[in-house]
């Protein structure tokens, strides 16, 4: 094995799949809010996401750079998603939980297929320009993807301090613990919706724009963006950001790991084969649960 | 719905359906096609509308259906590893008798195996609700095209080619014709003689309150499962028939369609209204025949055009056609509408 007899390799596939993990973290953190919050499963997070990631590289064909992109992904994603929650969700919102997913469902075909004729099928990624260095002799580390990484953080580190200090933030985590007891307090509750599935799009904009420039971005990669969303929030809990950064750092080692041991072909296979391992997981624990109840 | 009602509607498909090949020869394959889009709907409405238990992954069993019954078809005569290696008919002809025996068995145990393939699994995800169910179920359909795409043995990703059949086209077609007809008639009468016993009711009660169920003493979790298993039967006879129409079975495209007939079948049951007997049917009927005659005009935006209609349909109308006729004309269906006034 490769990965004994050189174990440089492993730093390298540790720190490829931090690098990534982080963004899957990131759009993850989205999924928890829109889930915690409204109780919608958002079967097109991983669309978005690489609808973000198609701004960024469109803009970095037209000349602008795709760092640049970042912030322009996320005010064009929070438009969109603001536009998405006035059109489909809120009329979504209060019916049964397999209608918010059904519906999501097709918005994710629709996004994916328009990008698909806007863009053409190819895989695409962002030219940034950066260097890429060597440490440790064979470990290449570009510096983009530490940049990325750094960027995530501050982002989650945003998102974290405008829920706490302000006053939309506080709305909506009121909303959050109990619908009916904010709108009694005078809290437009259907704005709060609407600013959260937003506020969503625009996280998944940011991870999509900087996937586009660590990674590369295909018009039919959401699904698996998605899936990985719904492992990692399943795995953690809604309410848990340590949780989530911890499941979204490790997905993405795991996924290297699986990755460079079995083969590029298994690494889909890895995420959802995860994704059934958490489930089961879950239910053996809830079982535990009812039994200590009962 | 009563007797009468529904003779009118059995004998004129049935006389359409036999004539059908005749008629238009042309189109045998998309008629027969139908036939399979028919059963699709009919199988998921036992999950998803009669039990409230949606599932994204029963292509599953399409892909099961479909591999087990070449793998039988094959694999009686000659080595499977051979056989894959020499990428198929060509070098390997078999006699009539040793096609036709190949493909009873090949039909029967994929339906056999599909089922027990939904009973290990339902071990698995029935105890998921709700969403996690949907998810696990569409991760699984997934995860199975892909694993299937890096098995050697039976193909990898270039797939596995089905005996050739040892007569002519037209033969061939039609024999393909009547056996998909066959199978969506033999899942219509199954459904609807299983919706009338007790099993009918105690799905439903699943689906209205899976607790409250479980408290009246439903097995909920046998229930289930045999439900499951009657869903995967027929998808899996289904996957069979249609593999040996496309005559060869390639992992992601044909086995395991996940984006296109994994989604046609939801879609097919929600627009013509989940929860009853007609409703898929005429809702697949429908689907297939605007699909047929209207794709090649939209010019690669059909799928945004699908899309679409699954938002809208989800959105606005998810009673889909049956329940808005249900809802309109009560009367028709034999659900008598009680006067209030009258009962007070």
């Amino acid at each position: 094995m490769v990965l004994v007899a050189a174990p440089v390799f492993n730093v390298q596939l540790l720190l490829d799949g931090l690098f990534i993990g982080a963004t899957f973290a990131l759009a993850a953190y989205g999924l928890a809010l829109v889930w915690g919050v409204m109780n919608v499963k958002n079967l097109a997070q991983g669309d978005f996401v690489i609808m973000g990631g198609y701004i960024a590289w469109w803009l970095g064909t037209q000349g602008i750079h795709p760092l640049w992109g970042l912030p322009i992904a996320i005010v064009v994603m929070f438009a969109f998603g603001w536009g998405i929650y006035v059109t489909i969700i809120r009329r979504v919102i209060d019916k049964d939980l397999f209608t918010s997913l059904l519906a999501t469902f097709g918005l994710a075909i629709v996004i994916a297929q328009l990008l698909n004729l806007m863009f053409g099928p190819e895989v695409q990624t962002a030219e940034s320009d950066f260097a890429i260095r060597q440490i440790l002799g064979v470990v290449t580390v570009a510096e983009i993807k530490v940049l990325a990484f750094v960027l995530c953080g501050i982002l989650a580190l945003a998102v974290v301090i405008f829920m706490k200090k302000s006053r939309m933030g506080q709305a909506i985590r009121a909303t959050a613990q109990d619908p009916r007891a904010a709108r009694v307090m005078g809290i437009d509750t259907d704005k709060v919706y609407a600013f959260t599935f937003s506020l969503n799009a625009a996280i998944c904009g940011a991870a999509g724009a900087l996937i586009s420039m660590i990674w590369v971005i295909q018009p039919f990669y959401g699904i698996s963006y998605s899936i990985r969303s719904f492992v990692i929030v399943t795995a953690a809990g809604f309410g848990n950001l340590p949780g989530v950064i911890m499941a979204g750092l490790g997905l993405g080692v795991m996924e290297n790991y699986s990755g460079f041991v079995l083969g590029a072909e298994f690494q889909q296979a890895t995420v959802v084969g995860l994704l059934l391992l958490v489930l089961i997981w879950r239910q053996i624990q809830q079982r535990k649960l009812r039994q200590v109840v009962s | 719905m009563n007797k009468n009602f529904s003779f009118k509607l059995h004998f004129p498909i049935l006389v359409f359906g036999i004539a059908a090949p005749f008629l238009f020869p042309g189109l045998q394959l998309q008629i027969a096609t139908l036939w399979v889009m028919v059963l699709f709907a009919l199988t998921w409405d036992i999950m998803g509308g009669q039990m409230g238990y949606n599932s994204l992954g029963n292509i599953l069993f399409f892909g099961v259906g479909m591999y087990t019954s070449v793998l039988f078809q094959v694999g009686q005569f000659a080595d499977i590893a051979e056989y894959t290696s020499a990428h198929g008919g060509d070098s390997f002809t078999f006699t009539n008798a040793e096609y036709y025996q190949g493909l009873i068995i090949g039909i029967i145990m994929s339906g056999v195996v599909a089922a027990i393939t939904a009973a290990l699994l339902g071990w698995t995800v029935f105890g998921l609700r709700g969403p996690y169910f949907a998810i696990g179920t569409l991760g699984m359909a997934i995860a199975a095209g892909e694993l299937m795409g890096t098995w050697e043995w039976v193909g990898a990703g270039s797939g596995i080619s089905v005996p050739v059949f040892p007569g002519g086209a037209h033969t061939r077609s039609l024999l393909f014709y009547f056996l998909t007809f066959g199978a969506a008639i033999l899942t219509f009468v199954t459904l609807q003689w299983v919706y009338k016993t007790r099993f009918g009711l105690a799905v439903n009660a699943i689906r209205d309150d899976e607790e409250k169920a479980e408290a009246m003493g439903i097995h909920t979790v046998r229930y289930k499962t045999v439900a499951w298993s009657i869903s995967a039967f027929f998808v899996g006879i289904s996957g069979a028939l249609f593999g040996n129409i496309t005559g060869i079975i390639e992992p992601l495209e044909v086995a395991f369609p996940t984006v296109t007939f994994g989604i046609f079948m939801v879609a097919m049951t929600l627009l013509g209204g989940k929860g009853t007997l007609w409703g898929p049917v005429l809702g697949a009927v429908l689907f297939h025949t605007l699909k047929e005659v209207t794709w090649t005009y939209f010019l690669g935006w059909q799928w945004v055009a699908l899309g679409v209609l699954i938002i809208i349909n989800v959105v606005f109308f998810q009673q889909g056609i049956m329940g808005w006729l249900m809802e309109k004309f009560p009367e028709k269906f034999g659900i008598v509408v009680e006067n209030k006034e009258a009962t007070r």
